[in-house]
């Protein structure tokens, strides 16, 4: 008999603590019940986007529930868990991570999407860009002025830059940027660009942060990175810090506009809540937090650049748009032939 | 006086016979029945990955077969060798300085010792770059000395010293339970029979030092398989930074699975290696009590042996809270908005503290039937217990999501999934705790039982589990303290907006905000040091930790 209890001893004891588990201090999750939920699945920091989608909270009263994490892991997971998806809307970081859940994603309103410059959104509508970054050069400033770096990226295969450069392959912006490259130069001039940058030795950082942070401290002198990282350092470090932004002169690839961005889920039960978030941030007041605060540059018409932004209009930026910058297939080929990504 | 000497001949039919368990060696289903949820629970990561791998069909091989996908292997391989024999090699005088000696400050020492093992190891890579990166802190302080540069931390060295650094406690712990549990009486009788101390060390104490070497090795390899933070900030491609990169470069889900294979394989080959080297011996004594063993008085070597102490102590704690306390310092200098709301904190320790409880409670059918029962089924599921623990935190978190959010979307995205992920990560830390606490249980104190005509389960409650409480709280402790830190599976499985100090500090610093990730990681050491040193300073003799 006494064997018995063990027997259900272990499990319920088991079960038990899964059911306090369940019923613990954590946040309520999504109930259908109260239409005017919203779950947001980000791959954009919790530090940057926090206060707009608060904003958004308070405007409209709907309650906002946001998983935070990175874009690939969230787009895997939004790719896992099929038709049972708890998200109602997926905020990359970049074009490719929305590429890759598009065929999950609902096609979008043109009232949504219509304000957004074409170039910065999808040619299907599955998707719309929130913010705009500009892909620089990030220079040290105790090596180099602007007038010792070139006017084209591809001038960077130079060897009197052998081992002085910093890049991240495997960084979703950087392959944005050869997509774009190969778009603008086409596979051969692309292919050549590449063997020629590897065979200068470059350091392979994990991301923009990492190239920004030896740029810094003078670990390498340049590296390829979008711009607005800079900015949380020199916000951290102070004007001191020994590194700045350059756009290429010449513009071509390296100086190409990319764009974080959104889009809903099919499955989504809250369509008409996302869309109505969608349309909050693409509307001015949250365009303009984009511009003020992450230094990011706006994707609408009529709302500045910050002060210390380059404005995009002055940037010799490339005509690619952001469509073909979620298809990253090609892109990865070639990375890989050229034994520049494993 | 009767002593058991580790492989005694004359034991040795008795051995043979008490080493697969009593004579009543059919398990009671009080034990298999939970042990039966626990291989369903440890099975859900191989399933997946199975389901996923050949989804792929022929691709797999391209990729599986690539000079690349070797020379992964190799590097994988190289740092797992090398981190583990690095860790005995500190570990082993460590361990003894520490349990065996009167050296000072070692409780302090001991302490200390084992808090690496909270700090989250791209916490650690941060740090280390931070330090001896080519101009790192170091860098800066030899400056004046005229060096422009110091050699190249990135690639293997670096990695290898990251990972040392946050997993040597794996086999400290596990050596220090053993040595203290060792019986003075057979050091004593080969010393008095002439042997040097030299010669008494390698014929007498090391012998039975080797299965607890065996089995911190094995978390210290399994560990060097799967850490992604240090490897990825210090670039050195094994086979989790290559499985991360095919999810975050190409969104791919089914390569990234059939990679994912090779460091299963590759735990099978370390698995069966360790059991292989904890060999047939027994290691329990046959009659009478241990008594606790002299100290060794070191006299002029102290403060040698301090120093060296105080090396480890410094490169794996003090080095890591010096440069997070230079960041936190800079941020409040620069006036930063450094907010932490108290939740996190109390989140972190809840959700861990349920892992830990959860897989006590997992690991003791696992524990007793590999040990007394043991059989086919009992040890190959002991040795799958060990597979999640060479995953990468993503491959556990998809395997969970896929299942829970098709088949059960009652439970997924509550915290009672994520502490089933926390407990498949985690187990064999309990699992391998409260098989070498039972090892030292001679079974003739349960045949007793058996014999006065008590059922299998009452012997098991009143006798078995009781004296294996202090493996079953050592290992609670190490899960709890591995929970504190864990990252991938939280981000993805953990209720939605549930915070933790280990998802701030990564959110922080993934923005390059170190300041505000440096109070999160602070925290996080000072939250888990208390336990720790709850844990290794009011225990008694012979207990876990």
């Amino acid at each position: 008999m006494r064997e018995w209890t063990l027997v259900l001893a272990v499990p319920a004891l088991i079960a038990a603590l899964a059911a306090v588990a369940c019923a613990g201090p954590a946040p309520a999750t999504t109930t259908t019940a109260k239409p005017q939920t919203l779950t947001i699945y980000s791959g954009r920091a919790e530090s940057l986007v926090a206060p707009i989608i608060d904003q958004f909270s308070k405007a409209t009263g709907v309650k906002v529930q946001v998983r935070y994490g990175g874009t690939s892991e969230l787009a895997a997971t939004i790719l896992e868990e099929g038709q049972n998806s708890p998200a109602d809307i997926f905020y990359a970081q970049d074009p490719a991570g929305l590429g890759a859940v598009s065929t999950r994603f609902a096609t979008l309103s043109n009232d949504i999407v219509s304000g957004v410059k074409p170039q910065f959104r999808a040619a299907d509508g599955k998707w719309v860009g929130i913010s705009g970054r500009a892909r620089v050069v990030v220079y040290n400033t105790q090596k180099l002025s602007e007038a010792n770096l070139p006017a084209d990226i591809w001038d960077f295969t130079d060897p009197k830059w052998k081992g002085r450069l910093g890049w991240a392959p495997t960084n979703g912006s950087f392959q944005a940027m050869v997509t774009a490259m190969q778009a603008l130069w086409g596979d051969g001039k692309t292919r050549d660009w590449l063997t020629a940058m590897k065979a200068n030795n470059p350091k392979v950082y994990s991301n923009n942060t990492g190239i920004v942070t030896a740029v810094g401290n003078g670990e390498i002198d340049a590296g390829f990175v979008n711009h607005y990282y800079l900015f949380s350092f020199l916000q951290e470090k102070g004007e001191a810090f020994p590194a700045r932004n350059y756009h290429l002169r010449g513009g071509g690839p390296g100086a190409t506009i990319l764009v974080s961005g959104a889009g809903i889920l099919e499955t989504s039960k809250n369509k008409e809540v996302a869309a109505r978030f969608l349309s909050f941030m693409l509307s001015p007041v949250a365009q303009q937090y984009f511009a003020g605060k992450t230094y990011e540059y706006p994707v609408i018409d009529g709302v500045g650049t910050h002060r210390v932004l380059k404005p995009l209009a002055e940037i010799n930026a490339p005509q690619v748009s952001m469509a073909q910058m979620a298809d990253l297939k090609k892109t990865l080929d070639l990375l890989r032939v050229t034994g520049v990504t494993p | 006086m009767e002593v058991a000497v580790a492989r005694s001949q004359a034991l040795s039919d008795v051995a043979g016979r008490t080493r697969g368990g009593s004579r009543h060696s059919r398990p009671p289903a009080s034990l298999w029945l939970p042990a039966a949820l626990v291989a369903v629970a440890v099975a859900i990561p191989l399933v997946y990955l199975l389901l996923r791998a050949f989804g792929a069909g022929g691709e797999i091989w391209d990729l599986l077969l690539r000079r690349r996908t070797l020379e992964i292997l190799g590097r994988t391989v190289a740092l797992a060798g090398t981190v583990t024999t690095l860790c005995a090699l500190i570990t082993l005088p460590l361990a003894w300085l520490i349990v065996r000696t009167d050296m000072p400050l070692r409780r302090t020492c001991r302490v200390l010792s084992a808090l690496p093992l909270v700090i989250p190891s791209y916490v650690a890579g941060l740090v280390v770059v931070a330090a001896l990166g080519p101009r790192g802190a170091l860098q800066q302080l030899l400056a004046p000395l005229g060096v422009e540069r110091l050699p190249e931390i990135y690639g293997f060295p670096g990695a290898t010293l990251t990972v040392t650094m946050v997993a040597f406690p794996y086999m400290l712990l596990t050596l220090m339970a053993s040595m203290r549990g060792l019986d003075p009486c057979l050091e004593e009788a080969s010393r008095s029979m002439g042997c040097s101390p030299w010669r008494t060390f390698w014929r007498v104490v090391f012998p039975q030092l080797r299965p607890a070497l065996a089995a911190g090795g094995l978390l210290v390899a399994l560990y060097s398989l799967r850490d992604f933070g240090a490897v990825s900030l210090l670039k050195y491609e094994t086979f989790t930074w290559a499985i991360y990169l095919q999810y975050q470069t190409s969104f791919d889900r089914v390569l990234a699975a059939a990679l994912a294979v090779i460091p299963v394989l590759i735990a099978v080959i370390f698995l069966v290696v360790e059991m292989r080297t904890r060999g047939r011996s027994r290691y329990h004594r046959a009659t009478g009590t241990a008594r606790p063993s002299a100290l060794v008085r070191l006299g002029q070597w102290k403060l040698l042996a301090l120093s060296f102490c105080s090396l480890v102590i410094l490169l794996s704690v003090a080095l890591p809270v010096a440069v997070l306390g230079y960041w936190l310092g800079k941020g409040f200098s620069n006036a930063e908005p450094l907010r932490l709301a108290w939740s996190t904190v109390a989140n972190s320790g809840y959700a861990s503290a349920l892992a830990a409880a959860v897989a006590a409670v997992a690991a003791i059918p696992v524990a007793i039937l590999s040990v007394r029962h043991s059989s086919k089924p009992s040890v190959l599921l002991e040795r799958a217990t060990y597979v999640g623990f060479a995953l990468p935190g993503i491959v556990i978190a998809l395997a969970l999501v896929f299942f829970a959010a098709n088949y059960a979307p009652v439970v997924y995205q509550t915290l009672g999934l994520l502490v089933v992920a926390y407990v498949i990560l985690f187990l064999p830390q309990a699992v391998g705790s409260a098989e070498s606490s039972l090892r030292q249980v001679n079974p003739h104190i349960e045949d007793a039982a058996r014999s006065l005509g008590s059922s299998p389960t009452k012997v098991i409650r009143t006798i078995t589990v009781p004296l294996l409480r202090p493996g079953i709280v050592a290992g609670a402790a190490l899960v709890f303290l591995t929970a504190m830190k864990e990252l991938p599976a939280t981000l993805i499985l953990g209720p939605i907006g549930f915070k933790t100090l280990a998802t701030s500090a990564w959110s922080a610093a993934s923005e390059g905000l170190f300041a505000s990730a440096a109070l999160p990681a602070l925290l996080l050491l000072l939250v888990s040091s208390a336990p720790m040193a709850f844990l290794t300073l009011s225990q008694r003799k012979g207990e876990g930790l």
